[in-house]
């Protein structure tokens, strides 16, 4: 309990995420739902990064044969950030790619105005 | 300097005191580009677009005379103030979760539990790996960074799928294509080309010793696949598509991705299948520290390098111009 003044890099993680889908939910723009997502996904490897530090540890990079688990931090949220990187790289190309096709269809990037001509469409 | 040369209306100095003075350009002449103007917006664009305000306008009107817009002017406030909502009481839920959490830098964390203490201490006797995390996700999660790379694979071709400008193949329409795309982009430029010249080798050298170094240093194949695929934009965007076509078009990004997948993947399978029949494996892991050490740690390192700097590539040019 209390941990919330020590643990500084959580919290402005949780801020981050929060930033970012504030944006995700408010921002009528594609791209800037776009770049919230990608806030989001920021926000994350913060925490995954944060995780996994442990304090006077270093990188786990074996020098001089030292093969123990007391010196070295936790290799394994390291490699989660490396996923999910690659997984948000794709994804941001691939929204991208579809508000590009959205904008050659509607002329425009304001999702409210492409939900009306829909409907329009529609009728 | 000395204006009693006889040669001197064309020494190096006459013209740096000429360029000081604004009086002449060394890149005039030779810099072709078209500013934004009428060739792109041109009338019939304008026209189109004012026809376009004008229909939403009369749009709006109607939609007063319904009385539909007040509904969705209502719905939008009511929304804006449910997301507002939404967030403070999502950042009240995880900072209250924060709170909850072990301290930063606790060694006794839950999450620092016998995995990661397997990791590290049979990591470098089981993988050849120096690099710890690059043993832990070329060889114990090796499927998982499989994944990954065809994940990077099937984007890029989702993008070419929703990108992709049908085009033929005869020389006319290419030169057209290029003029199309040189509107906003200096053609020549001779600034960016002699950057160019001397930073891309230094760039794409650099790529590929992080590849190579990928488990005895940080770095691996997807930040060195990143770095040289920097670096064929940066020659792209220097000297345009005319000489990059003859080393990275879409045939050569089709083979070397394919190839590099199809490798890792059986190659991958390979040790796998024996390691879990206790069958006699051909790959050992060397002496740590070695570059050719780490069993097949280095080649799929180059294979996930090799998918990366074409999946960056072929974003770039998609974007620029709806083809590779």
């Amino acid at each position: 309990m209390g941990s919330f003044l020590t643990n500084y890099e959580e919290v402005a993680a949780v801020i981050l995420f929060v930033i970012g889908m504030a944006n995700l939910l408010l921002q009528p723009n594609l791209i800037k739902k776009i770049i919230g997502l990608d806030v989001m996904d920021a926000a994350v490897y913060l925490f995954l990064a944060a995780k996994g530090y442990i304090e006077g540890r270093t990188a786990p990079i074996v020098v001089d044969g030292i093969l123990d688990a007391e010196h070295y931090i936790n290799p394994i949220p390291a490699g989660l950030v490396l996923t999910g990187i690659v997984v948000s790289v794709s994804v941001s190309a691939l929204m991208m790619a579809l508000t590009i096709s959205l904008y050659r269809e509607y002329h425009t990037l304001n999702l409210d105005e492409i939900m009306m001509k829909l409907r329009k469409e529609e009728e | 300097m000395s204006k009693l040369n006889p040669n001197y209306e064309n020494s190096f100095w006459h013209h740096f005191s000429q360029w000081v003075k604004g009086e002449y350009n060394p890149i005039d002449g030779q810099l072709e580009m078209n500013a934004p103007d009428k060739e792109v917006f041109g009338d019939e664009k304008i026209h189109y677009v004012h026809l376009h305000i004008v229909k939403t306008q009369n749009y709006n009107e109607r939609m007063f005379e319904e009385g539909i817009a007040r509904n969705i002017r209502r719905f939008t406030g009511l929304y804006r103030i449910l997301g507002v909502l939404v967030a403070l009481f999502m950042i009240c839920l995880l900072l209250w979760t924060v709170n909850y959490l072990p301290q930063f830098g606790d060694p006794n964390a839950p999450e620092n539990n016998e995995v990661a203490e397997r990791y590290i201490e049979k990591g470098l006797e089981e993988t050849g790996a120096v690099n710890i995390v690059t043993g832990m996700i070329l060889d114990y999660r090796a499927f998982d960074t499989f994944g990954e790379s065809c994940v990077l694979f099937v984007a890029s071709c989702c993008v070419l799928v929703l990108l992709r400008v049908d085009k033929d193949d005869n020389p006319d329409s290419r030169a057209r294509e290029d003029m199309e795309d040189r509107h906003y982009e200096p053609k020549n430029d001779m600034i960016l080309q002699r950057v160019a010249d001397f930073l891309v080798p230094l760039i794409i050298i650099f790529g590929i010793y992080v590849v190579l170094n990928g488990h005895i240093s940080p770095g691996g194949g997807f930040s060195g696949g990143a770095i040289i695929g920097s670096g064929l934009i940066l020659y792209l965007t220097a000297y345009g598509f005319e000489k990059t076509r003859h080393f990275m078009n879409e045939r050569v990004i089709k083979t070397l991705t394919v190839c590099a997948l199809t490798f890792y993947c059986f190659a991958k399978s390979y040790s796998f299948y024996t390691g879990a029949n206790h069958l006699h494996s051909v790959i050992t892991p060397g002496t740590p520290g070695n570059i050719l050490s780490a069993g097949l740690i280095v080649y799929l390192n180059i294979c996930v390098g090799i998918v990366v700097a074409c999946t960056m590539y072929s974003f770039y040019t998609l974007f620029r111009k709806g083809g590779i």
